[in-house]
């Protein structure tokens, strides 16, 4: 075992409008670390640098890899994925790491947030197909290569709330959608048969709360694991919708 | 007689079904549900858009043979029936094999983004055990994407009225009512047995409430934590499907753990390298020379051992998992050849898998998702090093026993509620969690199409046993409910209370490398012995936790208590199964039995669970009798073989998987060089 060691710094809550206390643990460095198994170090020993046995930390992981989108934490003031937080790359030096909960979503307890109101997002803007069933109706309508390959990268957001945490429009007076609801709509917009509904989608981006209210920071694209492009498709839903308070009712 | 309204019951409720798990099984089953008009109740550890399925990396397969080979759902019945080792019941085989092209039609309208041909058709490519390209995918990540279609589908329910038998909508009655963030804890059984409902937890609030619901299907996923560190997600640790077989129901072949042979290391999962990786045209080797100090890519091509290729010229890097996962095994643990590392100065248990020969325009377009994965955790750039990998558990192909209804043409009767019917009368189970289509060993990209083929199946299965139901569970005394929510609040209270010297995660921890260590690619029944009593001891021990957390909410540390218990039970069975079991066949492999064994050996393993005065014990059965709307039922363990013949299996010769492929496929002596992999 060698003797290097990893400091952590852990912002500590039990519930809503109880008072955050931080907790400090030391543990043995590992080859391969990172923030998740530092805090599966600390369930297996949860003692504190000044000798407190305390409650495990209490945090959200499930695939470990990047692709669930539940390890959503603020890891040294940067809102990111916790599970590709390697302790190698974010503390190089033996630096103290500080994890806390992100801010953007009420907290249930330590690193935990809720995060329901991104996926009752997803409902606002129909973020689906239309499908008339399962049972066998034959092929899709084709797609072009291209199509694919603008689609997938879209498609690929974890609803993981790192581009919500970023997003200064998004706060606790405001009803911003948020971004990630937004590239939904330009997924589903450009499907051949997601596009018959696409006027419907727009719509809901239209009101209050809807796209209008990006400031266009563009803080959201530089945090999204997935390197989605927002800023595009914010830029492309935008001229969606503009298009459609125009000329949308000639269509009708 | 069946209740007088299929919508509401006596005492006027919605009749709901349950279903545990939003993966890609019991989404789809949620989906049929709903479509045959059954209003659901969903239940989940987590969201279900973050369910392990999220994780699959390679594909779904489908013979649709758009590539002209001569592919046809014949063939991909036979080389299932062949890759899992002639353990599987065939008849649910055919049915799968037969729906696959249907599902992948039906993804492809639901929005999934799968990679096409340039003539705008779906994309197909190869994986293991066979020489056809049969694999659909959306890049490295068609988990992810056939995860979140189905999802989507799922929450468009959420916002559709329930009709009742007049077809008027209920107001404020959704035909999916979403619970995530529940552990599921036990089934609510009446007197008889019948399964009325059940018992769950809030893991935010940590309150612990019945429900009653006229069917519960599981579809819970596998047990891959039971095994400590494994290429799945860290909720995967069985905790539900070992409930309700400590309830009663039966376990099956739970001795065959799938070893997957090309995983990353890592502190806290072992990440995988999709089979896609060879698919594409990745190789397999180690340096001939066992003091090669050279990095992999330095490494000239005549001193690389492509030991695969030479070993099984037909299906080379793309033999079936159990194969090659033994291959590297032998290569790393008994010939010592893993490749040098540099930092820790001797050889490794590992091995390169190589794609540098590739065109990186194509890599990028088709593996992207899992060359991040090596990338983000490795730090190397996988486009022109050699990948280092070796081997890790993967997935569970026992899991619950499940019964099926064989039609006259060798599929199944749909909609017959024997489908998907566990012996516990009104609990279903599919997915990962049951056991059903992958015998001794699954082929890749299989298990996403068994998944979603086992909920087409599953739904209509619950729809008919719901409507033949007597009484609906929302008739029944509410005293059912409020015994077994009880017996459940004490269980947890008593956790709460432990007070004892161990740490249950540390306990956890031994657990895993023990049966890593000795339940995996080779069994030795010393070993196992051994390995059965210290699952003893860990029982004993696992009494003796203490628990730190007494906080009121989301407490993690008692519900891993729960869970621990909950995988020594599973682990049990696994180690007992493979001890029982004196023969070698797909993932079981017993250096000392070397050879299957037909006659004594091709039956199902059917595991019941029993107390021993207060110790956990295995009743192995050789038949079940239950019940379903209250008719008997009699199945045994002889495993329907009525479709495709028993014989030896030999990847050595291309093509030996199915009689009657006939096609163009290339052996893969042909398309492993690198000069035909590169010109695709
Ligand atoms: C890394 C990786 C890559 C893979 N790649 C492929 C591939 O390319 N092709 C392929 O065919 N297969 C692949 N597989 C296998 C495949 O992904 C799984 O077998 C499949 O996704 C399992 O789906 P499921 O619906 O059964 O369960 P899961 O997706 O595991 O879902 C289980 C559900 O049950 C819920 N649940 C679990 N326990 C409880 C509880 N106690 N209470 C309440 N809810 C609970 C969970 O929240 C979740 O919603 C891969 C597996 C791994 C690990
Ligand atoms: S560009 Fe719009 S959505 Fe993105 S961070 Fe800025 S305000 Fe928020
Ligand atoms: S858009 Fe990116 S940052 Fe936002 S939720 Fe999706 S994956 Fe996360
Ligand atoms: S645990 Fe899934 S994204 Fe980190």
């Amino acid at each position: 075992m060698s003797d290097r060691k990893v400091r952590f710094k852990i912002k500590r809550q039990d519930a809503p409008g109880t008072e955050a206390r931080w907790d400090e643990f030391l543990l043995d460095w590992e080859p391969q670390m990172n923030v998740i198994s530092s805090l599966m170090a600390i369930q297996r020993n949860p003692v504190t640098t000044d000798n407190r046995t305390v409650a495990p930390v209490v945090w959200e992981s499930v695939c470990l890899e990047e692709v669930c989108g539940s390890c959503t934490m603020i890891v040294n003031g940067k809102v990111r994925q916790a599970c590709t937080a390697l302790i190698d790359q974010i503390a190089p030096n033996g630096e103290t790491i500080t994890l806390e909960p992100m801010t953007k979503f009420p907290l249930v307890r330590d690193l935990i947030v809720d995060r329901q109101k991104m996926f009752d997002n997803l409902k606002k803007v129909k973020a689906w197909i239309q499908l008339d069933g399962t049972h066998e109706l034959g092929a899709a309508p084709r797609q072009s290569q291209e199509n694919q390959e603008e689609a997938y990268p879209l498609s690929r957001c974890m609803t993981c709330g790192c581009c919500l945490e970023a997003c200064p429009q998004v706060n606790s007076h405001s009803d911003f959608i948020g971004p990630a609801a937004i590239n939904q709509v330009r997924l589903f917009n450009m499907h051949p048969s997601g596009k018959m509904h696409a006027a419907e989608r727009l719509e809901t981006l239209m009101g209050p709360g809807g796209i209008a209210d990006c400031g266009k920071a563009q803080n959201c694209v530089e945090v999204c694991p997935k390197e989605i492009p927002l800023v595009d498709s914010i830029a492309v839903v935008s001229r969606a919708t503009t298009k459609h308070m125009l000329f949308g009712w000639l269509l009708k | 007689m069946a209740s007088k309204s299929a919508t509401y019951s006596e005492t006027g409720k919605v009749r709901r079904v349950i279903v545990v798990g939003g993966g890609l099984g019991g989404l789809m089953t949620v989906i049929k549900l709903c479509e045959a008009g059954v209003p659901v109740d969903l239940f989940s550890l987590v969201p279900v858009k973050r369910s392990h399925s999220v994780c699959a990396q390679g594909g779904i397969n489908a013979s649709v043979n758009t590539k002209g080979e001569g592919d046809s759902p014949q063939v991909h019945l036979e080389e299932t029936v062949y890759g899992g080792d002639f353990l599987a019941n065939q008849p649910p085989v055919k049915g799968m094999a037969d729906a696959a092209p249907g599902i992948v039609y039906m993804l492809d309208r639901m929005g999934v983004p799968f990679n096409r041909t340039p003539e705008g058709l779906l994309d197909f490519r190869r994986f293991g055990g066979t020489l056809f390209h049969r694999t659909a995918f959306a890049g490295a990540t068609t988990g992810q994407q056939l995860l979140y279609a189905l999802d989507e589908q799922v929450r468009r329910f959420e916002t559709i009225e329930v009709e009742d038998d007049k077809g008027v909508a209920i107001h404020g009655e959704k035909m999916v009512r979403k619970f995530e963030f529940w552990d599921f804890l036990s089934v609510v059984q009446e007197d008889n047995g019948t399964v009325r409902g059940i018992v769950a937890q809030d893991v935010k609030s940590m309150a612990i409430k019945a429900f009653p619901g006229d069917a519960v299907c599981l579809a819970t996923g596998g047990p891959g934590i039971v095994f400590g560190r494994s290429t799945n997600s860290v909720i995967n640790t069985g905790t539900a499907a070992s409930a309700v077989y400590q309830q009663g129901a039966c376990y099956a072949n739970g001795e065959f753990i799938q070893v997957h042979p090309t995983a990353i290391p890592g502190a806290d999962k072992l990440r995988l390298i999709s089979e896609s990786a060879r698919g594409e045209g990745g190789r397999v080797w180690v340096p001939k020379d066992i003091k090669e100090r050279r990095r992999g890519k330095d490494v000239p091509e005549k001193d690389r051992e492509y030991f695969l290729e030479d070993k099984y010229p037909g299906y080379g890097n793309l033999v079936p998992r159990d194969i090659a996962s033994r291959e590297l095994f032998l290569k790393c643990f008994h010939e010592g050849k893993g490749v040098f590392n540099a930092k820790s100065q001797k050889n490794e248990n590992e091995v390169y898998l190589d794609l540098t020969h590739l065109p990186q325009e194509a890599l990028r377009k088709k593996l992207a998702g899992i060359l991040e994965i090596y990338e983000k955790f490795v730090g190397e750039d996988p486009y022109t090093n050699p990948m280092r990998v070796f081997p890790a558990v993967h997935y569970s192909m026992g899991g619950l026993w499940v019964d099926f209804e064989r039609a006259e043409n060798g599929s199944l009767v749909m909609g017959h509620p024997r489908n998907s019917a566990t012996n516990l009368e009104g609990l279903y189970a599919t997915g990962e969690c049951e056991y059903q289509y992958h015998g001794a060993n699954r082929l890749g990209a299989n298990s996403l199409l068994s998944c979603i083929w086992g909920g087409m199946i599953t739904g209509p299965a619950i729809a008919t046993y719901r409507k033949n139901l007597g009484k609906s569970s929302y008739d029944l005394s509410s005293n059912v409910f409020d015994s077994a929510e009880k017996r459940e609040r004490a269980k947890y209270e008593k956790i709460l209370k432990m007070d004892g010297k161990e740490n249950p995660y540390r306990i956890h921890e031994e657990l895993g490398k023990m049966m890593l260590l000795d339940v995996t690619i080779e069994r030795h029944n010393d070993k196992l012995d051994k390995v059965i009593s210290s699952i003893d001891e860990l029982t004993e021990r696992a009494k003796n936790v203490g628990v730190t957390d007494t906080a009121a909410r989301s407490n993690q540390g008692a519900q891993f208590v729960r869970h621990l218990d909950n995988m020594l039970v599973l682990a049990r069975v696994i180690a007992q199964g493979a001890r029982n079991r004196d023969e070698s066949r797909g993932a079981h492999f017993k250096p000392a039995f070397k050879d299957r064994n037909d006659e004594e050996f091709l039956r199902t393993t059917l595991a019941l669970h029993k107390e021993d005065g207060g110790r956990p014990s295995i009743n192995y059965v050789r038949s079940l009798d239950y019940s379903i709307n209250g008719k008997p039922v009699h199945a045994t363990d002889q495993v329907d073989i009525s479709l495709v013949k028993p014989r030896a299996r030999k990847y050595e010769t291309a093509g030996a998987a199915s009689a009657t492929a006939k096609g163009d496929a290339k052996p893969a002596a042909e398309t492993a060089k690198p000069a035909a992999a590169a010109s695709t």
